[in-house]
């Protein structure tokens, strides 16, 4: 999305801290892949992948792709010990089956509620839902890695979406370069701010109102 | 019935079954687990106006992207074409008509069409633009949305091995939407790496009975390059 490598790698590390040993995690196209980089490997993770893998690894190093074993991007993957191979079906059985403890995608927009849009910008891109929908209505846990402001500068933490929705009220946690905002029954609640940035500057950014967390307070 | 003359063809033989018009099923996720040669086979046969239903348009030089670059598809029924720049350009042009549907969903309906179901139950995407007043059904006091089954006139696949009846073994995540679409279908066309005798694969391994399976082609192994070699 145009973001500087090195902030991609702050939002992937922040996001890693939500992951918790043996958890079955999704992650999404983007961002969300990098994730996987900062989860060590002893933690047990099983990586699970929308066409028919649970337990996916690192890229495979160059040479040794298998042109049958990819990841959700299309692109080259290794699988973990314990790891399985299924049709799509059962993938997304174990979606809808509420089985994965997290999914990390990547998004559009994200409204004060939670809601979710990252699928379609009408008459410009509509590259598909692909499993989004799934994941979004399906996953124990949503969280959001995205920018926080879209290249007009324009907020994507929005007080309604105003591109077709992924999912309603699906969002729990949203991690930017500037911020990790809390989705409650509330409103959002400003839960961290990075650096460089002071929390006047992300309420600035910010289209939703935010609620500030006591810890960012005093 | 058992069919005693072998499922073996070649090529030229099995791409009989698949003519202009054809509602073609596909396996394949970005290309990977899509039958190569087939896909090669109907591209130098000239078929046209095809009417694909699959996972995604893959990536533009690779398994069915390759069919929908060159103009030769006329409408998809899939969940995903973004890696395909091709299809998004020709949809917008007016000349590729999509219709997508949730991944999870869109599986769902191709193995109801291939085992004999009318439809599912689904909640998935309810209430957004996939829901154009689709039927409502309550069960258990949870509502969901009637999705019908997919079916299709012919469907390619690529297994990693068959034997002679057609039972089939997939390799790793080249299975994805292969065993779906192998069912759901009037006729059947596997793409396999090797064809054994009959009793030389393991009953307890094999993913598709070959009783869904009406012919099987030799491939030619994989024709393409990963998406990121291309640049």
């Amino acid at each position: 999305m145009g973001m500087a490598r090195e902030l991609r790698q702050r939002i992937a590390r922040r996001a890693a801290q939500e992951i918790t040993r043996g958890m079955v995690v999704n992650l999404g196209i983007g961002i969300p892949t990098l994730v996987a980089d900062f989860i060590p490997a002893d933690w047990r993770v099983m990586f699970h992948a929308e066409h028919g893998v649970l337990g996916t690894g690192p890229s495979p190093l160059k040479g040794e792709e298998d042109e049958h074993l990819c990841n959700a991007g299309g692109l080259p993957v290794t699988v973990v010990p314990g790891a399985s191979y299924f049709d799509s079906t059962m993938a997304f059985g174990i979606i809808r089956k509420g089985l994965l403890d997290v999914t990390i995608l990547g998004a559009l927009e994200v409204s004060e509620k939670g809601d979710l849009a990252n699928w379609i910008v009408p008459g410009k891109l509509v590259p598909g839902m692909g499993g989004a929908m799934d994941l979004a209505q399906g996953a124990k846990r949503v969280i959001v890695l995205m920018s926080h402001v879209n290249k007009k500068g324009k907020s994507k933490i929005v007080k309604t979406c105003t591109l077709p929705l992924t999912a309603r009220n699906c969002v729990d946690l949203i991690i930017t370069e500037m911020a990790v905002i809390e989705v409650t029954v509330d409103g959002l609640v400003l839960q961290e701010v990075m650096e460089p940035y002071s929390v006047d500057e992300v309420v600035r950014c910010t289209e939703a109102p935010l609620i500030i967390s006591g810890k960012l307070k005093g | 019935m058992e069919q005693v003359s072998s499922k073996k063809k070649t090529v030229d033989q099995a791409l009989v079954y698949i003519k202009d018009e054809c509602r073609l099923m596909y396996g394949g996720f970005g290309g990977i687990g899509s039958p190569p040669t087939l896909i090669e086979g109907i591209f130098e046969k000239g078929v046209k106006n095809l009417h694909l239903i699959g996972n995604d348009a893959a990536f533009p030089e690779v398994g069915v992207g390759r069919l929908i670059s060159n103009g030769r598809v006329k409408s998809m029924i899939t969940s995903h074409i973004g890696s395909n720049p091709n299809s998004g350009k020709l949809m917008s042009e007016g000349k590729l008509d999509v219709s997508f549907y949730p991944q999870g969903t869109l599986a769902e309906k191709i193995r109801c069409g291939g085992v004999g179901l009318g439809g599912i139950l689904v909640d998935i995407g309810m209430d957004t633009i996939v829901d154009d007043g689709k039927q409502r059904v309550e069960v258990n006091g949870k509502t969901y949305m009637l999705e019908p089954a997919l079916t299709g006139d012919v469907a390619i696949v690529y297994a990693e091995r068959a034997d002679e009846y057609g039972n089939l073994i997939y390799d790793k995540t080249a299975r994805n939407f292969n065993p779906l679409v192998a069912m759901a279908a009037d006729i059947t066309i596997a793409e396999v790496k090797e064809i054994v005798p009959r009793g030389a694969l393991n009953p307890e391994m094999i993913a598709t009975p070959g009783v869904f399976v009406d012919y099987l082609v030799e491939s030619k192994g994989v024709n393409w390059t990963w998406a990121w070699q291309e640049n």
